[in-house]
């Protein structure tokens, strides 16, 4: 067999539907059904799940630590926010593309800043372009109505055809649609020889230089593409909610997806959609306890898992290595440890 | 014009006090300590809950401040950091933000989410004219004791042995290791009175920062750019850089307020893109 | 003599690769051995397991009879091993006279006696060390370990990339310091160079000592010097520093 026949083959291997990755999405199908009286949430979920997976695009799989993902997030809020309520684009769909695109340029412009550097420069960097957009919008209250957000946004029908609804049936299947489709692409390229190549990059980027993987160009791609993802998340939830404040641009929120990667865990695209289902339904139950000192539990939550890492990771690995003496298998290098 | 660039200095000072500490645990460990704020705000509040509260005399407390900080950031590394060193930068990142998110929950909690005011005694309030220059009365108490402090710190890291010590090990820690020196003891020294002096910086700029639960936060921008700009070879770095930053935030504010902080963040982004290791770092080849 | 260094069963290596197989290796007190061996062979490796910068898999390391395994490196240096690193590795930011004080024990080798050892340093004693050639690093590298009144020198290629005549002014140095009674392992690629200052000598290969005997021996075998360090008697490629 020649060696791009394996490799090919080895991708399509990767690439094969597993049926826990079937069941998984059958069960997000049937939340439609099922829980309807719990749609609002279920939106909220989709929409943190779709900028989790977009932080897990340059974190888990480029290895770029951003503390500053909400920039494109808000941009896309904003956009969205703008662009209806000026009645420029009145069609979500289209509107969501344009805020994407928007979201996606500002993170091919910002890649270039990302490129050198050590985790610290890059950690500061996005922090900053994050400050930047944020203060932008306070500054230019005219536009986006400042400290007091951007109201008065009104969203046409879906597609010209489903108007918005009170209790959020249209939001949710639109947001699931979106995410959905959104991770089918992901994956897709994930699968790809250009998703081998990003990991060649996170595990070393200088062997990946050295065996002729351009390096820069790649980082480039997937930034902006993560970029894109994070404005379509930002776009949904304007979409959805019809508002648009300071907020999205802020340090919290960067920290937030952050930590709900890591509960997911990274590099394997499911994390951010399971980290967001975790962290959703724990805010709701914990929020009625502790509405106000929510923040402190994730605090915790954080220190935990970091301290608690080592041990968690070595359980992972015993336990990985025994199901694989029973298989039979080589043990795969485990994805999920933070 | 000369009063703000004497308010620019005695900001500036206030900051370097508040980030020196920070820049000598990145440097000396590689550590990225986003939580470093925190320890700043404990200061702060220590003396709050001191003077008005116990009606401990403004100038008494700074130094309660400086050790309840020291003491808390002596803890703190002894029972939690010292497990996140060999971690990643991105683990290291998850534990600090979440000891940001922790204190400031609890802050929140036990003191109210308002701002609080420091009862500054009247003879720090009001200020001198100096040849038509207005001088604050309490801007100049903080240029004289974070001007003391920039001293004594300089004296005792090229002057001791202590200071010698911790040079080397900055410089490369592996080798100073093996070369007999307790790296980690070092560190843990250096570790809380950098706390410390977060906290008393903390305390004497309650009046002039605002302090409030979210104050790591606010400021968590600050001092990063303080060590960055800055670089973590020296002290003289972040000195400068906490000087800079100072004066063109304060001038900033006064001549075009409409930009804001636009303009601090911008230049930020500008030194890191140019210079990574910092405006007045070394270049070194690591 | 009894033995002041002695390894046995050691394996260690860095990360999850283990570069030293099944190490041992005895040191008597006052001797100094010369570690030869081909690039890459585990020579530094081994260095570095005494001092205590690798990890460990297995085995001892006794230090004039007490077990310094369980030590950290800095103990490890308290202990009496005074390590010369490969790269010299001098503190950039600290002058010639601090390099020397940050480390000093009490004990014979005072700071004036390095001086006295290597005059060059004392003219540039308030000099930072990173505007020094490399002749200068090294005795810098030598006098900080020796400040440290070790029981012991580790010196890692201490003559790697110097001129002929700064090679002849370190032996010689090297040579007044082993009189003293200081034991002392060099790490070295090229066998002409220390055999005659050294008087045993072991040779590395994959990881493993598979030749131990008295330099004087070892120089005149040339046969056993071709077999596992190249052509005898000539000089080998050098091995390019590291960036």
């Amino acid at each position: 067999m020649t060696l791009a026949a394996q490799v090919a083959r080895q991708l399509a291997a990767r690439a094969r539907w597993r049926p826990l990755e079937i069941v998984f999405w059958l069960a997000a199908l049937a939340s439609i059904f099922l829980l309807p009286s719990r749609h609002l949430i279920l939106t909220e979920i989709a929409i943190l799940g779709l900028f989790a997976l977009s932080l897990d695009l340059i974190l888990g799989y480029a290895g770029i630590l951003s503390l500053g993902h909400a920039a494109f997030f808000g941009l896309g809020a904003y956009a969205a926010g703008l662009l209806a309520k000026y009645g420029l684009v009145g069609e979500p769909v289209l509107a969501l593309f344009a805020a994407g695109l928007g979201a996606a340029a500002l993170g091919f412009v910002t890649s270039f800043l990302l490129l050198r550097g050590s985790d610290l420069t890059r950690l500061m960097v996005t922090l900053g372009i994050a400050l930047i957009l944020r203060e932008i919008a306070n500054r230019y209250d005219w536009l986006t109505g400042g400290a007091d957000g951007l109201q008065g946004i009104v969203i046409g029908p879906v597609l010209g055809a489903f108007a918005f609804d009170i209790a959020g049936h249209v939001a949710y299947v639109y947001s699931l649609s979106v995410l959905f489709l959104a991770f089918l692409a992901a994956r897709r390229l994930m699968n790809s020889p250009f998703g081998l190549s990003l990991r060649a990059i996170k595990g070393n980027s200088l062997r990946a230089s050295a065996i002729g993987i351009g390096v820069d160009a790649r980082l480039v791609a997937i930034y902006t593409i993560a970029a894109g993802y994070a404005g379509i998340a930002g776009a949904l939830l304007t979409q959805t909610t019809q508002f648009a404040s300071l907020d999205v641009f802020s340090f919290e929120r960067s920290a937030d997806v952050l930590l709900v990667l890591i509960l997911g865990g990274t590099g394997y695209l499911y994390g951010g959609l399971i980290g967001a289902v975790v962290f959703k339904l724990v805010q709701d139950a914990l929020i009625d306890v502790t509405a106000q000192y929510w923040q402190f539990w994730i605090g915790l939550v954080l220190v935990l898992i970091v301290l608690g890492g080592e041990r968690v990771k070595r359980l992972a690995a015993a336990a990985g290595g025994r199901i694989a003496r029973l298989v039979g298998r080589r043990p795969k290098l485990d994805a999920k440890a933070p | 014009m000369l009063t703000i660039l004497f308010d620019g200095i005695a900001y500036g000072m206030l900051l370097f006090v508040l980030a020196c500490g920070l820049a000598v645990t990145l440097g000396l460990m590689n550590f990225v300590n986003l939580a470093h704020g925190a320890f700043a705000m404990a200061g702060g509040y220590v003396t709050v809950v001191l003077v008005n509260r116990l009606g401990v005399p403004f100038l008494a407390a700074l130094p309660l401040a400086f050790l309840a900080s020291f003491v808390l950031g002596a803890l703190m590394e002894r029972t939690l950091y010292v497990h996140v060193y060999a971690k990643s930068h991105l683990e290291q990142v998850l534990f600090t933000i979440g000891l940001v998110f922790m204190s400031v929950a609890a802050v929140d909690y036990v003191m109210g989410s308002q701002q609080q005011f420091v009862g500054l005694p009247a003879a720090l309030q009001g200020r001198y004219d100096v040849l038509g220059v207005g001088i604050g009365k309490y801007r100049l108490l903080i240029i004289v004791i974070c001007g003391a402090l920039t001293a004594a710190l300089q004296l005792i890291l090229v002057g001791t042995r202590f200071g010698t010590r911790l040079r080397a090990a900055v410089d490369d820690r592996r080798v100073a290791r093996g070369l007999g020196i307790n790296v980690d003891a070092v560190f843990a020294v250096t570790f809380a009175v950098g706390s410390g002096l977060a906290g008393l910086g903390g305390a004497l700029g309650a009046e002039i920062l605002g302090l409030d639960p979210i104050f790591p936060l606010k400021f968590l921008i600050y001092f990063l750019i303080v060590v960055t700009v800055g670089g973590t070879s020296s002290i003289t770095g972040p000195f400068l850089a906490s000087l800079l930053l100072g004066i063109a935030d304060v001038a900033g504010k006064y001549y075009v307020p409409k930009l804001g902080a636009f303009v601090i963040y911008t230049i930020m982004i500008a030194v890191l893109i140019w210079r990574p290791q910092g405006l007045f770092g070394r270049v070194t080849a690591r | 003599m009894p033995d002041l260094l002695s390894i046995e069963g050691l394996r260690a290596g860095y990360g999850e690769a283990v570069v030293l197989a099944n190490v041992s290796l005895t040191i008597a007190e006052g001797s100094a051995i010369a570690l030869l061996g081909r690039n890459g062979m585990g020579k530094t490796t081994l260095i570095d397991s005494v001092i205590g910068v690798t990890r460990r898999f297995g085995g001892t390391i006794r230090l004039a009879g007490r077990d310094i395994t369980p030590l950290r490196p800095d103990r490890r240096a308290h202990a009496g091993i005074g390590w010369v690193p490969q790269e010299r590795n001098i503190f950039r930011s600290l002058t010639v006279e601090e390099n020397l004080t940050a480390v000093a024990r009490p004990g014979a080798w005072t700071v004036p006696r390095i001086y006295q050892l290597f005059p060059r340093l004392a003219e540039r004693r308030r000099n930072l060390g990173d505007r020094f050639s490399g002749g200068e690093q090294q005795m810098l590298a030598i006098g900080r370990a020796l400040v440290l009144n070790p029981k012991i020198l580790l010196l890692d290629e201490p003559l790697e990339g110097l001129a002929p005549i700064l090679v002849e002014e370190l032996l010689g140095a090297l040579r007044r310091v082993f009189r003293e009674g200081v034991s002392a392992i060099i790490v070295e690629q090229n066998a002409r160079k220390v055999l005659d200052a050294t008087d045993r000598a072991a040779i590395m290969e994959r990881g493993a000592i598979v030749h131990e005997g008295p330099s004087r021996a070892l120089a005149a075998d040339r046969q056993l010097l071709e077999t596992h360090l190249g052509v005898a008697g000539k000089s080998q490629g050098r091995r390019a520093p590291l960036p």
